[in-house]
């Protein structure tokens, strides 16, 4: 092993410009699914931002009784669904309506009848904020016989989770796409990186080394090309990310498990790809 | 020590490169393998390293053989065999004593000794001044000599050379002779292929064996009467 990783530092010596090439190929291809992954996340986030405003509003009919109010409070509370009900009276929907909408500060001044209904406000877990789930709780709400009406933006909430489809068929396909791309290019840069060297392959077959001997200085170096090229793309995504910040929008880095989940990805490849070749220059003597 | 019986090898483009030849090399002997280009003197030499296997026929090479000894295990064979080529094949970008110490280290030599015993193979080929030296900076007689110091590295029983003199001038290639000659004596075989018939000539007391599109066509241990001298008289 000592022979091994000595070869593997001594390659990055005897050809800095062909295994820096192959070092920074693995870089560039793992930079673009470094920027996909930073737009992805970014995407997933906002996304849930919006998701977490879906909300079911209950409004109750003027002559709902507390008991009956606290009966529904309660039971819809206890659905697997529900996160939180808040319950918002005719009063506080008054103060509501005057906080947010202060272009109409002067017709509710002039009400000497508060024309606003009592509610409550359905909020869901996590996870289950979906369309069928907002179907589900809000035909629950509507069989209350207290129940005025159940309102949770329809066309919106359609809207929204139309978009989170098509964003997750968007994210997966070309997630795929630009992790083979990655995969073809470090494969390649590799190839050649393993290629240059062929003779010395050629060589050491002749002279009766071991295949295993003969793989693992490349497979070695397939590794610390991978992990550069990782450490590459993660510096690149991080100053793209900086300058947009500072300058563009605000958004997020994406988390450290992802971040080191693309660097094995390169060491893997770098590994992968290399093995593959140097078993191809095997068969050759 | 070395036996080719009834061995044919036949390319899927290009057809035979050999036809059901026989032979037997015995240790410590000197054979020129002679013939035009394409008679299959470098397919003989690769068959014997295994390089090649035959398509019909059995190679055998101190005691391995081609039709029991999986691509796996071909590298106990190559230990048996030195190869030297036309063309050297020395890595470039390394000193004559890492060319020969990477193949001590490449099978396996402990690393203590590696360094004294690859000085010690450049010693025996007339090179040891020239340890340090990049490769590339050598003359070609003396990068033959590092390939030759090279192959001498895992102690094998043959030496196959395939024209290893076709690089070289008449001087360098007196010298590259005399080295064969001086480790032929020490009791190793040794096989080398060549088209130069002058040189066959000039060490007439080694064995010929002569090949001619693809059919062993003389032996100087079978016949009196040299098919070569015919030939070029």
């Amino acid at each position: 092993m000592t022979y091994a990783l000595r070869e593997a530092v001594a390659a990055f010596r005897r050809a800095p410009v062909l295994t820096g090439l192959a070092s920074s190929m693995v870089g560039l291809a793992l930079f673009v699914v470094g920027l996909f992954a930073l737009a992805a996340y970014n995407l997933g986030e906002a996304l849930h931002l919006v998701e977490e405003r879906v909300e079911i509003v209950v409004y109750l009919r003027d002559d709902a009784r507390n008991q009956e109010i606290e009966l529904a409070h309660g039971e819809l509370s206890s659905l697997p669904e529900v996160q939180e009900v808040h319950y918002v009276s005719k009063e506080a929907a008054l103060e509501n309506a005057r906080r947010d909408l202060p272009e109409l500060g002067e017709v509710f001044a002039d009400l000497t009848v508060n024309p606003l209904p009592a509610s409550l406000e359905v909020r869901l877990r996590p996870g289950y904020r979906t369309q069928e789930a907002v179907d589900q709780v809000s035909a629950l709400a509507a069989a209350y016989a207290f129940v005025e009406d159940v309102a949770f933006g329809r066309d919106w909430v359609e809207k929204l989770f139309a978009l989170r489809r098509v964003a997750a068929v968007t994210v997966a396909v070309l997630g795929t796409a630009f992790a083979l791309v990655a995969t073809l290019i470090i494969g390649t840069a590799l190839k050649i990186a393993v290629f240059a060297r062929r003779e010395e392959i050629y060589i050491m077959r002749l002279v009766g080394a071991k295949d295993g001997f003969i793989r693992r200085p490349f497979l070695l170096e397939g590794a610390m090309a991978g992990f550069l090229g990782g450490v590459l793309a993660v510096l690149l995504t991080y100053l793209t990310f900086r300058v947009v910040y500072a300058f563009l929008f605000t958004l997020e880095w994406i988390p450290t498990p992802w971040v080191v989940v693309g660097t094995l990805a390169g060491v893997a490849f770098g590994v992968l790809a290399s093995g593959f070749s140097v078993r191809r220059h095997l068969r050759e003597v | 020590m070395i036996h080719l019986d009834n061995v044919t090898k036949e390319y899927a483009r290009g057809g035979a490169a050999l036809q059901d030849v026989s032979v037997h090399v015995r240790k410590g002997e000197f054979c020129f393998l002679t013939g035009h280009s394409g008679s299959g003197k470098s397919t003989t030499l690769k068959l014997i390293h295994m390089a090649e296997r035959p398509t019909r026929g059995e190679v055998r090479v101190s005691g391995y053989s081609s039709e029991r000894t999986p691509e796996r295990e071909v590298w106990k064979v190559r230990r048996r065999v030195g190869c030297i080529f036309q063309d050297f094949r020395l890595l470039p970008g390394r000193t004559a004593l890492e060319n020969v110490a990477f193949a001590l280290e490449v099978t396996g030599t402990p690393a203590s000794v590696v360094r004294a015993r690859a000085q010690r193979l450049l010693a025996q080929v007339g090179l040891a001044p020239k340890a340090g030296a990049m490769v590339h900076r050598l003359s070609g007689g003396e990068q033959q000599r590092v390939a030759i110091a090279r192959a001498l590295a895992n102690d094998p029983v043959v030496l196959l050379a395939d024209e290893p003199t076709g690089n070289l001038d008449e001087r360098a290639t007196r010298g590259i002779m005399e080295l064969f000659w001086e480790i032929n004596a020490s009791g190793m075989a040794v096989v080398m292929a060549t088209h130069d018939l002058e040189l066959v000539r000039l060490y007439g007391q080694a064995r010929v064996l002569e090949l001619d599109q693809g059919r062993l066509v003389y032996d100087s241990a079978r016949s009196q009467a040299p098919a070569i001298s015919k030939a070029t008289t």
